[in-house]
């Protein structure tokens, strides 16, 4: 898949990918771990690029470090929660995660080491990438537009209900605060607006 | 030197672990939990990555696309379910959310 330089990078950025992605879930400071996550997403956006995926890694820059990752940072630096006070880690659950993930891990690489992936499947290739004539980001449009046009549209929606519903959860009026309200505004008439008064001569009102 | 798949899947599958692990180390903090998840479904999207490469076929670059969309919509979704739940109760710590225990 990769050879010369090209492994020798591979080796580079998923070394810094994992050490990054360690330190996200295990340094104190919640903004730092929001840094290394951009670290991290910076790194996969270097392997997708060796893997030939141009498109999805500047989307993983873009929308993912430009949005998301300075949607964490927004969270956690708005939420001014005590975080030495959050910090106080229990250890409780440190054996069994630690369980956990070497039993997951090790089953993975053990899958992964003792079957080969690269002729089984070619038959079922549905949509070949003709990396001559035209570019990934075409590619992916020609495909994306045509065969997966329904799915794209359900992508669409699902961003507008996100986006609806995250509006409506954080939307919340102060009470205390003078607003405008045109329509009582234009519906106000002079018999409503204006009281007029007798002033006698030589009195005040 | 030489890069199979295989490298692609076991850097992705130790992405994987971390994420796993970091759902278990900090329980207490949800914000660290939410990136967590974040972290799992970056190692999904390797993982569809490196076979779209490996078979030359563009449908798992697609999924990795809507994977994209699905988790940004859910990053947001939750954090502002967090932010809500930060204004009314005034603190995220996970052990605090038990109102609606029986």
């Amino acid at each position: 898949m990769l050879t010369g330089p090209a492994a020798v990078f591979f080796y580079f950025f998923s070394l810094i990918m994992v050490a990054s992605a360690v330190m996200v879930v295990a340094v104190r400071n919640p903004v730092h771990s929001v840094l290394f996550l951009i670290l991290t997403f910076f790194n996969a956006a270097a392997l997708f690029l060796l893997a030939g995926a141009e498109f999805l890694a500047m989307i993983l820059l873009i929308v993912y470090v430009g949005a998301v990752a300075i949607l964490f940072l927004f969270v956690v630096m708005m939420l001014d929660v005590g975080f030495i006070e959050l910090r106080r880690r229990s250890f409780k659950y440190m054996p069994i995660g630690v369980l956990i993930g070497f039993l997951l891990l090790a089953e993975l690489i053990i899958i992964f080491l003792s079957s080969s992936f690269s002729s089984k499947f070619s038959a079922v290739v549905s949509a070949p990438i003709d990396m001559v004539t035209r570019s990934n980001t075409q590619a992916l449009g020609d495909v994306l537009y045509t065969d997966y046009a329904f799915y794209f549209e359900v992508g669409g929606i699902i961003l507008l209900v996100a986006m609806i519903g995250v509006i409506v959860l954080t939307l919340h009026h102060r009470t205390g605060i003078k607003r405008q309200s045109i329509a009582e505004q234009v519906s106000r008439t002079s018999e409503t607006a204006i009281e007029i008064k007798k002033v006698e001569s030589n009195k005040g009102i | 030197m030489y890069v199979d798949i295989v490298h692609y899947l076991i850097v992705s599958a130790i992405l994987f672990t971390i994420g796993i692990f970091g759902i278990f180390l900090n329980r207490k903090n949800i914000i660290i939990v939410l990136m967590s998840v974040e972290l799992i479904l970056l190692s999904v999207n390797l993982n569809f990555v490196a076979f779209s490469s490996i078979l030359h076929d563009l449908v798992g670059q697609i999924f990795s696309l809507f994977v994209l969309t699905v988790s940004a919509a859910e990053a947001a979704i939750g954090l502002a379910i967090l932010v809500v739940f930060f204004r009314n109760r005034g603190s995220i710590a996970i052990e605090d959310i038990n109102m609606i225990k029986g």
